[in-house]
């Protein structure tokens, strides 16, 4: 008896926390609604076979509880019974799974008319690329970082001399544009997470990996790091602010472009380039 | 009809088994400590993993306290946080589980329930406890080393495991950890081998693999799985001890460090990342088939009822076997590999859901018209289908490639994962081991205690994990030691994170209560006799409770039924032991 009314308040307190539980995903920020119909699809669906099993269990225990004298049914297997529930619990797999692809698919598939930008994660701070009056970023590569060139933007593509560079800055973006996200590591793993706009993806040192996404509300949102990258992961926050497009636009004139800080860069520290110190010589030393 | 149909009793030639040769123990030592009976090599297994376990458990508190009542606890750092995690995760799904079911569980029962009188190999099989004891010394050794154990995850993806912003990564953390996994890996083939091989060839007259208890299925199912899946994460970690040591770039590409240019180039951080998971997610299914196997055991004996549907079980848990091995990428639809992938991946995973669901209607539906005996191991069996069931439905989820990319790395996955390989076969753990324990000892475990720690542990680990998937939808990150003030995170989210570390602290007491009941139930136990579930599987027929060396007598026991001849009609009594002769088990309506 109290192991049957157990079961049923588990099943039964688990519906009313999360129907009534004030934790839940944060307001959309992003074109990704449908990821959100998929989970809350999935959520129905699942919540439903849980209920459903935990209360047949509910009434096993409550029904077939040994009695003096009683037997269990000796039935070694229904095969029709067996067969009907694998096609059901296929049918209910498969009414996940279709719309997920879908949405998988549309998720990988970027808009033509998406803008690139760059997000690059190190150690544990974020910074951005945006590209320039050509529309088009740069060539980078780890190879060209140094305390002038942070992000290791190739010095000789002219397609890169535009660039924009938010270095210990807030990423700005218009709001109703899709974006392409490129995002470079240049130590070791990260993952640019910012929980509204539900998209996310690693960054590995050594490719570029993308995501894209439409903001839809303007307002500030709050970037994590989503993969354990040292003992600062926890720290390695930035902000993203979605903006409207004349307020985008105005914001963006004010910036400063990769040649104009590179020129920069050179007049300040003229000489004493920072040496590129190799760890493992140095400890052999 | 096939012999396997249930109830078809088959009489048996009773010829003589040659009388296999047994190694003799000869002194204390070669009895107890250096021996080679494999069920004293399992009470081996499983008390150096309780007690390595335990550790984890204390890890786990650790933790809790610090998410729950975060910068209170100063020793508690962001660098001893992660050490905490990466120890507790690493410990409690390898050297716990893992080794507790298979070498733990596998080795005193194998034999035992397939009639055999031993271990195929048995100095091997010594061999590789004294192995896996060196692989848990040297990993805790790592807590001793300088700069402590290493910080990197459990899943030590690289480049992040070998370098200096992870604690133990340019010390001696990372080292330790990859020389304890590759020793693991080695002692638990030759474990492995054994179980392989003893089941194949050492089964007693009349035990054809259809009619093996779903135990034996389930280890042996896993043994196999391990023994294809741990080669993979043994060459990744001396792969990684390569590039830690001796400077190649396995998993390492041109990188800056703080500033500075590495010497690392040309190699993949994917690369490891595949290989931790191709052993990463089979290892998940080398945890859950033998707990499948024994959950389907114990809810056959303490319902009184044949196990239902057994082909179909036995062909789910090869399925799901097999299948393991094309879905580890599930774990990686964030990780920037090619986006097609998730295609595959996703349908893959979803299709295990089929048979995995078959086995949950399975076991529901053999407590269907059931006689069932609320029995301690019951109530853990019960347990197991709802924690179980729970952490397998969130798997849709993160299976589902397109969901999993908002709650992957969240505390979702902490809560998904814990759910269904952690509290699920920690119950089957518990309820095998109040099942088992009359045979081991000869006494009962006490129920009282039983059944307090019972209530306590089922009902505190759901209440600390699912609330937890809560936390994760908000978009609460994992591997986080604090999330610190945010514009997304309700302050309610600490209470909550408090409410579930108070009750984490009450479920770790609570299995002091188990041990207590280990150890005092070891002299004050009710006697238990030689079958006191009245079971119909080999093990419980055997001449001595606790068996002794070589197990049978004169003979291995014959067999002539299936494992789940409960409640049979016409029988006289409601279990026909599987050795049994046809003719004294009267009238049972076996008809072929
Ligand atoms: C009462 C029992 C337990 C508690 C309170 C507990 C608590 C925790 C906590 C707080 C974390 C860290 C979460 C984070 O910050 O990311 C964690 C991680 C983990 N736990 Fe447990 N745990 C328990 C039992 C188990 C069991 C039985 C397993 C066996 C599978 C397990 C496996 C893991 C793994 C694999 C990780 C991930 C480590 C990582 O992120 O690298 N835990 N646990
Ligand atoms: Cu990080
Ligand atoms: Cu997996």
């Amino acid at each position: 008896m109290a192991v049957a009314l157990i079961l049923v308040l588990v099943a039964v307190g688990s519906v009313a926390f999360h129907l009534w539980s004030p934790w839940w995903s944060t307001p959309i920020a992003s074109n990704w609604g449908y990821i959100d119909d998929t989970i809350n699809l999935t959520f129905w669906i699942t919540g439903f076979v849980f209920v459903v099993i935990l209360l047949f269990m509910a009434y096993c225990v409550l029904r077939f509880r040994t009695r003096p004298g009683n037997r269990a049914h000796y039935e070694p297997e229904n095969k029709r019974l067996e067969w009907w529930l694998t096609g059901i619990t296929a049918i209910g797999v498969a009414a996940m799974l279709a719309p997920g692809l879908v949405v998988w698919n549309q998720f990988i598939t970027v808009p033509r008319d998406a803008t690139e930008i760059e997000v690059v994660g190190q150690q544990w701070r974020w910074s951005y690329r945006l590209p320039g009056q050509d529309g088009r970023l740069g060539r980078s590569d780890v190879r060209h970082v140094s305390a002038e060139n942070p992000l290791g933007v190739d010095p000789t593509d002219p397609q890169g001399q535009d660039d924009i560079i938010l270095d210990g800055e807030d990423l700005r973006l218009p709001i109703d544009r899709p974006v392409r996200v490129l995002l470079r590591g240049i130590d070791v793993l990260h993952n640019f997470y910012v929980p509204e706009f539900r998209a996310k993806m690693d960054m590995i040192p050594g490719s570029i990996t993308y995501f894209w996404f439409t903001p839809t509300r303007t307002g500030t949102f709050e970037a994590l790091c989503a993969e354990l990258c040292g003992v600062g992961h926890a720290a390695m926050r930035g902000r993203v602010v979605v903006q409207t497009q004349a307020e985008y636009q105005a914001w963006l004139v004010g910036q400063r472009t990769f040649a104009e800080l590179g020129a920069a860069a050179r007049r300040a520290q003229a000489s004493a380039p920072p040496p590129e110190r190799d760890r493992y010589e140095e400890a052999s030393r | 009809m096939s012999e396997i149909v249930p109830g078809a009793d088959h009489p048996i030639p009773h010829d003589h088994a040659d009388d296999v040769e047994l190694y003799h123990p000869h002194s204390w030592i070669t009895k107890y400590v250096f021996s080679q009976d494999a069920k004293v090599i399992g009470i081996q297994y499983s008390l150096t993993a309780m007690a390595i376990g335990l550790v984890a458990l204390v890890l786990s508190w650790l933790m809790r306290l610090q998410l729950g009542f975060p910068s209170t606890f100063s020793f508690i750092d962001p660098p001893s946080y992660y050490q905490f995690i990466t120890m507790h995760g690493m410990i409690m799904v390898v050297y716990l589980l893992t080794a507790l079911f298979l070498g733990g569980f596998g080795n005193y029962l194998i034999p035992l329930m397939v009639g055999a009188r031993d271990m195929v190999f048995p100095y091997a099989n010594m061999l590789s406890y004294w192995i896996y004891l060196l692989a848990v010394l040297v990993l805790v050794a790592s807590f001793f080393a300088p700069g402590g154990p290493t910080g990197a995850g459990w899943t030590l993806y690289p480049p992040q495991a070998i370098l200096s912003g992870t604690p133990g990564g340019q010390g001696w953390g990372i080292i330790l950890m990859l020389v304890s996994l590759a020793l693991f890996i080695i002692g638990f083939t030759m474990g492995g081998l054994n179980y392989v091989v003893t089941v194949l060839q050492a089964r007693t007259r009349g035990m054809t693999l259809m009619r093996m208890p779903l135990t034996v299925w389930g280890i042996f199912t896993a043994t196999v799985m391990a023994l294809l899946a741990f080669p993979a994460l043994f060459v990744g970690a001396v792969m990684m001890l390569f590039d830690r040591l001796l400077g190649t770039s396995f998993f390492m590409p041109a990188l800056v460090e703080m500033g500075q240019q590495l010497r690392y180039g040309g190699g993949s951080p994917i690369l490891f990342q595949h290989l931790f998971w191709f052993f990463g997610h089979p290892e998940v299914y080398i945890v859950a088939l033998p707990a499948f196997g024994i959950v389907s055991d114990l809810i056959s004996t303490h319902a009184r009822r044949n196990i239902f549907g057994y082909r179909m079980m036995v062909w789910a848990i090869v399925g799901i076997g097999a299948l393991s091995f094309i879905v580890w990428a599930h774990h990686m639809y964030v990780s920037g590999m090619h986006p097609w992938f998730g295609f595959f991946f996703a349908t893959t995973t979803l299709i295990i859901a089929v048979p995995t669901a078959i086995k949950v209607y399975n076991w529901l539906l053999t407590l269907w018209r059931g006689d069932i005996h609320l029995t301690v191991p019951m109530l853990f069996t019960l347990a197991f289908i709802v924690t179980f069931l729970n952490g397998g439905l969130t798997g849709l989820f993160l299976g589902n490639v397109v969901v999993d990319v908002p709650l992957s790395d969240t505390m979702f996955v902490v809560a998904h994962f814990h759910m269904v390989m952690g509290v699920a076969p920690i119950m089957v753990i518990f309820g095998g081991i109040y099942h088992w324990y009359p045979k081991v000892t000869g006494r009962m475990m006490n129920d009282a205690m039983g059944k307090i720690h019972f209530w306590v542990t089922f009902l505190g680990a759901y209440l600390i994990f699912f609330p937890m998937h809560y936390l994760g939808l908000l978009g609460v990150p994992r591997r986080y030691h604090e999330i610190g003030p945010t514009s997304f995170v309700p302050d309610s989210a600490e209470t909550l994170n408090a409410f579930i570390s108070v009750v984490a602290l009450v479920v770790g007491a609570a299995q002091m209560l188990f041990l207590f009941n280990l150890a005092w139930s070891l002299r004050r136990g009710r006697e238990a006799g030689p079958n006191p579930w009245n079971a119909t599987t080999l093990e419980w027929q055997t001449p001595q409770t606790p068996p002794g060396h070589g197990n049978w007598g004169k003979e291995t026991p014959p067999v002539y039924r299936w494992a789940y001849a409960y409640g049979v009609p016409g029988a006289a009594r409601d279990f026909i032991p599987q050795n049994e002769p046809p003719a004294t088990a009267a009238g049972d309506g076996g008809s072929g």
